[in-house]
């Protein structure tokens, strides 16, 4: 049983067209950019581009981004993680208390430990004693909230500033602030002028205010990418979520790689609590992963299980999160306008490769969504909330039929499988 | 094997579960410096009645969800999303009863269909994207209980009426509310009439299961669905039909406390329990009794936690620790037990077809 | 890029293998007794025998994965003793196995160097390795490419190539050219002579005797656990080693009178069948079944047998063609776009070739699989409810009749061994008074007494009209049982044989492929 949706259909693709398709992509990528632009310029949600959402997002972005890397951690080696939200909990309990104790950096390596706790107990269940992956993730995270909700009274409840379900506020991580880049990028965004505006927003959120922690979460997604592409144990753990069978047939140790993706997939977890906990917020909160856990798998699936697109799927997913917050009735409505955009964007497409109905079904979706830009002024708040669920739900809804996930997947290995 | 030693394995797992949580749930409170011994006191203490009473309405409560749970995990469909369809059923009832437009007890039937209603068509969504689509029913259903959230919260907003400091749907009317039982005497509280849902439930998901043809599919398509396939289900159908009930019976978890005893819905809506109904059923390995008793134990804990802060100044969320626990010990227990299980009745059918007739020269598949 | 081009290997005897005495047993078989085998270097010697001979067995002893009972096995003049196939691995014999042991997500670089990353690491040196190797043995491997595009020859040389670089010297094919079409096995010799002039020795499993004789400089025959012959392909024709195979017992022919009627019950026309990636898997099937006649299909495993029941039960769709069925209630029907449930109401029984995975609930108990595929209709089920009462009378009404072997009928059938496992879904699709029974290996692992057993209810149940599409290794049963015999090769029907008249050298050559001349 597996979290993905079952994809044994898409066609696989030389290294040839994984460029050609790559390139696409950026493509895609900056056309939306461009039509994201286009809808604040008409919209006049300014909010939609502006520096301060973009930081917003990019904070937002990265604990769902630890999380879906955790995921890939796992998932590659055939392990199913949903306790990632578990483990993230445990991540920012453990970054409340290391961190309010001893330091930033030791906020971060107890919020990584606890995290690997908690993968410690599904690699048990899983790789040692065969548990379903599913069922046995269930059992973490509702561990995990119960560890958690005690240790945060046990620990916090004296404490000034703390109470029995938040620590007093952490320390902050150092911020990366490059002024003489970020101020002139500043004042080209207060011109809101269409396209140049919203890219010096782009640049001034990499050069403002940019917390190390966000730095530390990217150069983790880079490394992740090159130890499971580019050396032997990323190899090795590959193998054992794509054919355990021809692993152990070539000598590989199954057991021992999937043991080992399930403690870093749990570490990593934790460390995108300590990016909650430190960078998002000023400090540990009871209920503070909301989700994010599960959104972060979505993140993975949505980027068929490599870095690069799951970091794109955690910044579509942050970026719903973000809004909100940022005139979020407005900014959300704006939103709209831009669904209908991308839904007549494809439509076009549909006609051009002559899939007639396609392009009808698009072309009514959108008008429907003009229509619903049209006739109202805001969103209510409690919609705008919902926007990254129902952008996970229509993302996984619609991208299913192009994804590929390891072929050995969520599949309970005992040794000896092997011919 | 006999009945006896059938049993002592169905029960190994469970008692090995238990006493791994209390070895957990000890060290624990060790390290944090709690009092250990007065833990021990307060959970082994026998409840008053008024206690008593209350494990009663939980369990029921729990049983339903637990129930709700276990129709989907008997065909692998993970239903997360119990909590949003119990939420959302219960605030749609509540609003439906509120407004009153049936007498008496039809407004009472009609509300506790409308909450089944609409539990199945929360839960319809999350088993569509899973059959159309083949989107993980896992991610679907805590997505959508996400989403049903901000909807109730959109939903009270608009239709709620105020109570002192709280928003809740309209009080259901006098007509419409169902009392109460009577246990014992002397306690406060009393047992709600539509906990006796639990029992209703239970006894159709007995016969459900067991005797009919359609729950003979869906143990199939559970248990193998390449067996299942080729005697001719059609897994798609099943898969959102399971969904479908599923919700529907979650719908009637926030029932039996709304109309004994809150009669509306609002934030004094009990949550978590949709959580909790997941574990119960995979502690009772998925069947109508074993739930029962997974729903009695829970709730045995749960109460019993309450107490912990009072007398003995510790936090409840031990309790929750030592819940998960049990949890994860007992499926790990489950599956162990189960292997060894299977190779002992392998044993043990052939030693006895050895003792009762002389076995003629059995070839076994060809080795090739 | 210098290729690196080994000398030829010259070993310290002239014996690359030798098998003395080699037995194996199982609980309740005898794989393998009495094997003699000498291997010389640098040949090609091919290893023949019908499935279930014992080759298999032989082979995993050969690789490490076996450890025999009896016997020595020799390599390069040394006595030595496998525990593990690393050890085989370390003097240098190699095995490629019949089922691919490959990642298809993976490039050809990354399932070659994979648990082999010291000897060339996983970047360019490898890739220069694999190359060299591709280059030098003919291969046409590109290490960036995914194995998921290879064609099913080309995973076998990447298969082969992951030996190679492994440094075998000894390599075995196990079936090598049972999934692969004329145009590939030619491409594949081509590739085995090579090696052989590099030095390298062969041992070529298979039981396409055509094949055998083209390509083999020895060939030993292996039957029913032991070896019988010993020969050189130009001492032999393939009609002699067919004989060899199969013994030359002759299965006597049914002597009762044809229970053939003239009413044709079901009828193919033109069924063609593609897997996943598009590949044909049948080709054209046409035939017709009477009631009252049993058309007994031959051939060796992986010509499209099981793809031809699949089929016809629905649990496949035909890309074109038709299927029709003519039952007393329906009349004349096409079912060719029936779901398997409707099949099965129509009248269709099915006995699955993998009773595991598509006959049996293991996990419940006996009375309970009773229901299984009889979900629709009585005595298992009464509407919409299940029928415990008749389900178990039923249940024990089998029990008896087939002589399954159980203590009860709560057992959970896991607990029963394989053959009793296979009597009772025998006579569970009996029951119902089908009108059409698609028999797949129905005797397969059930004792003697028990399989005559089995024949007379089908007889039986022939008499009364019942046709039956019966598929079978077992040359006993498919001559004893059958009216008439087709033959399924590489997807498609070839020949059209009598029972009463064929002989096993025709039958034998038909599902191998060999040529019709004598």
């Amino acid at each position: 049983m597996s979290v993905a949706p079952e994809t044994a259909s898409a066609p696989i693709e030389t290294p040839e067209e994984y460029h050609h398709r790559r390139n696409r992509v950026l493509l895609y990528i900056f056309a939306g950019f461009v039509l994201l632009s286009a809808v604040r310029v008409v919209s006049g949600a300014e909010q939609l581009t502006s520096s301060g959402t973009l930081a917003v997002t990019l904070t937002a972005t990265m604990p769902i981004a630890m999380a879906g890397l955790g995921g890939l951690w796992a998932e590659r080696a055939g392990i199913v993680n949903i306790g990632l939200e578990g483990m993230m909990i445990m991540g920012t309990i453990g970054a409340g208390y290391f961190a309010f104790h001893y330091g930033v950096v030791a906020g971060v390596l107890g919020a990584a430990l606890f995290g690997l706790l908690g993968g410690a107990l599904h690699a048990l269940a899983t790789v040692v004693f065969g548990v379903d992956h599913i069922v046995s993730g269930v059992a973490v995270n509702i561990i995990a909230l119960g560890v958690s909700g005690f240790l945060a009274e046990a620990w916090f409840s004296g404490l000034e500033g703390g109470g029995p379900t938040q620590s007093p506020p952490l320390p902050e991580p150092f911020k990366i602030n490059i002024p003489f880049i970020s101020e002139p990028a500043n004042a080209l965004e207060e011109k809101h002028w269409f396209l140049i505006s919203d890219l010096a927003s782009v640049v001034e959120m990499f050069t403002k205010d940019l917390s190390s922690l966000v730095v530390l979460g990217l150069l983790l997604i880079v490394g992740t990418w090159w130890a499971l592409w580019r050396t032997t144990f990323g190899l090795r753990l590959r193998s054992c979520g794509e054919s355990p069978a021809a692993a152990e047939s070539l000598g590989v140790n199954v057991y021992r790689y999937k043991f080992i993706a399930v403690l870093v997939s749990g570490a990593l977890a934790g460390f995108g609590g300590a990016l909650l906990a430190m960078v998002s917020s000023s400090g540990f909160q009871v209920g503070q992963t909301n989700g994010r856990g599960y959104i972060g798998l979505a993140a993975m699936i949505f980027g068929n299980w490599r870095p690069t697109g799951m970091f794109m799927g955690s910044a579509l997913f942050g970026f719903t999160q973000a809004l909100p917050f940022r005139e979020g009735t407005v900014s959300v409505h704006a939103l709209l306008l831009l669904v209908a955009a991308i839904l007549f964007a494809v439509a076009l497409v549909q006609l051009l490769r002559r899939r007639r109905a396609h392009a009808l079904g698009a072309l009514v979706f959108g008008l429907v969504f003009l229509g619903w830009y049209l006739t109202t002024e805001i969103i209510a708040r409690e919609f705008t909330t919902m926007a990254p669920y129902i952008a996970v739900l229509l993302v996984l809804a619609f991208a299913s039929q192009r994804l590929r996930m390891p072929a050995a997947d969520g599949q309970v290995y005992r040794k000896g499988s092997a011919g | 094997m006999s009945l006896v030693r059938r049993a002592a394995m169905g029960l190994a797992a469970p008692v090995l579960a238990f006493l791994v949580a209390g070895v957990v749930a000890s060290v624990v409170l060790l390290i944090s410096g709690d009092d250990v011994g007065a833990f021990w006191d307060v959970m082994f203490s026998m409840p008053k009645h008024r206690n008593i009473v209350s494990i009663l309405n939980t369990s029921a409560v729990l049983y339903l969800s637990g129930v709700a749970a276990a129709i989907g995990f008997r065909m692998n469909l993970f239903n997360i999303g119990v909590e949003g369809q119990y939420q959302l059923a219960g605030l749609a009832a509540g609003a439906f009863a509120g407004e009153a437009w049936l007498p008496g007890p039809f407004n009472t039937v009609g509300a506790i269909v409308v909450a089944m209603i609409t539990g199945a068509l929360w839960a319809g969504i999350a088993g569509i994207l899973r059959a159309t689509r083949g989107v993980s029913e896992v991610i679907s259903t805590i997505m959508l209980n996400a989403i049903a959230g901000s909807l109730i919260a959109y939903c009270i907003l608009q239709i709620g009426v105020d109570t002192g400091n709280a928003r809740n749907t309209k009080q259901i009317p006098e007509g419409a509310r169902v009392g109460t039982i009577e246990v014992f005497g002397d306690s406060p509280t009393q047992l709600f009439g539509l906990s006796l849902l639990a029992i209703v439930v239970g006894i159709a998901f007995w016969v459900l299961l067991n005797r009919t043809r359609f729950g003979f599919d869906l143990r199939a398509s559970g248990a193998s669905e390449t067996a299942a396939v080729a005697s001719g289900v059609n897994v798609k159908r099943m898969v959102v039909i399971a969904m479908l009930m599923s919700g529907a019976v979650a719908g009637l978890v926030g029932l039996p406390v709304m109309f004994s005893d809150s009669f509306s819905y609002g934030s004094s809506f009990q949550t978590g329990l949709g959580f909790t109904g997941i574990a119960v059923a995979l502690l009772g390995r998925n069947n109508p009794v074993g739930i029962a008793f997974g729903a009695l134990v829970f709730a045995f804990l749960t109460e019993q936690a309450t107490l912990l802060n009072i007398l003995a100044g510790i936090s409840p969320d031990i309790v929750k620790v030592t819940q998960g626990v049990i949890l994860m010990a007992v499926v790990i227990a489950y599956e162990v037990v189960r292997r060894y299980r299977v190779r002992l009745e392998q044993a043990s059918v052939a030693e006895r077809l050895a003792e009762s007739r002389p076995a003629p020269e059995q070839p076994k598949e060809p080795a090739t | 890029m210098t290729a690196v081009v080994d000398p030829p290997v010259a070993p310290a005897s002239g014996q690359a293998i030798e098998l003395t005495g080699i037995g194996k047993r199982f609980p309740g078989v005898i794989a393998n007794h009495d094997i003699d085998i000498t291997i010389h270097s640098g040949t090609i010697h091919a290893l023949v025998g019908e499935n279930g001979a014992g080759k298999s067995t032989l082979m995993k002893i050969l690789y490490g994965v076996q450890k025999p009972d009896d016997g020595t096995i020799t390599v390069n003049g040394e006595q030595v003793t496998f525990s593990t196939p690393a050890d085989a691995i370390a003097e240098g014999i190699g095995m490629v196995f019949q089922h691919f042991m490959l990642a298809d997500n993976f490039t050809v670089l990354e399932n070659v160097t994979l648990g082999a990353e010291k000897l060339h690491g996983i970047g360019d040196a490898a890739r220069q390795e694999i190359l060299s190797i591709s280059e030098k043995y003919g291969f046409g491997l590109d290490p960036d490419e995914l194995v998921e595009t290879l064609g099913v020859g080309e995973r076998q040389r990447v298969e082969i190539l992951k030996v190679l670089y492994r440094g075998a010297k000894i390599i075995i094919l196990d079936e090598p050219t049972a999934v692969l079409v004329p145009q590939e096995v030619d491409a594949l010799f081509e590739n085995l002579r090579q090696l052989k002039d590099q030095g390298h020795t062969l041992i070529f499993i298979s039981h396409k005797l055509d094949e055998v004789l083209a390509i083999a400089d020895d060939i030993t025959v292996v039957r029913r656990g032991t070896t019988v012959a010993s020969v050189k392909p130009s001492d032999v024709t393939s009609h002699q080693l067919a004989e060899l195979m199969v013994g030359s017992e002759l299965p006597s022919p049914s002597t009762e009178d044809s229970t053939v009627t003239d009413r044709v019950l079901l009828s193919v026309r033109g069924i063609d069948v593609q897997d996943a990636a598009g590949r044909p898997e049948l080709t054209d099937i046409s035939f017709d079944i009477h009631a009252g006649e049993i058309l007994g299909i031959a051939g060796v495993e992986g010509n499209g047998q099981a793809e031809l029941v699949e089929t016809l039960i629905g649990m496949r769709h035909p890309i074109s063609g038709s299927v029709r069925l003519r039952t007393s209630q329906h009349g004349d029907k096409d079912i060719t776009g029936w779901s398997t449930r409707e099949r099965r109401e129509a009248g269709i029984g099915y006995i699955p070739e993998d009773r595991q995975r598509h006959g049996l609930l293991l996990d419940s108990p006996i009375w309970e699989n009773r229901i299984l595929g009889h979900q629709t209709r009585p005595p298992a089920v009464k509407g919409a409810w299940l029928d415990v009462r008749g389900a178990r009378a039923d249940s024990e009404r089998i029990v008896e009749q087939y002589d399954v072997r159980t203590p009860g009928i709560d057992t959970t059938a896991r607990a029963l061994s394989g053959g009793n496992q296979q009597k009772f879904v025998v006579g569970r699709e009996m029951s119902g008074e089908p009108i059409l029974l698609m028999a797949s290996h129905p005797t397969r692992g059930v004792d003697v007494g028990a399989q005559a057993q089995i024949w007379d209810h089908i007889k039986n149940a022939r008499r009364e009209g019942l046709a039956v599409l019966l598929i079978s290794a077992d040359l006993d049963e498919l001559i004893g049982l059958s009216d008439s015999i087709r033959v399924l090769l590489r997807g498609r029907l070839v020949g059209d044989f009598d029972p009463r008249t064929v002989t096993p050298q025709q039958l034998g050559s038909a599902m191998t492929g060999a040529g019709d001349d004598a």
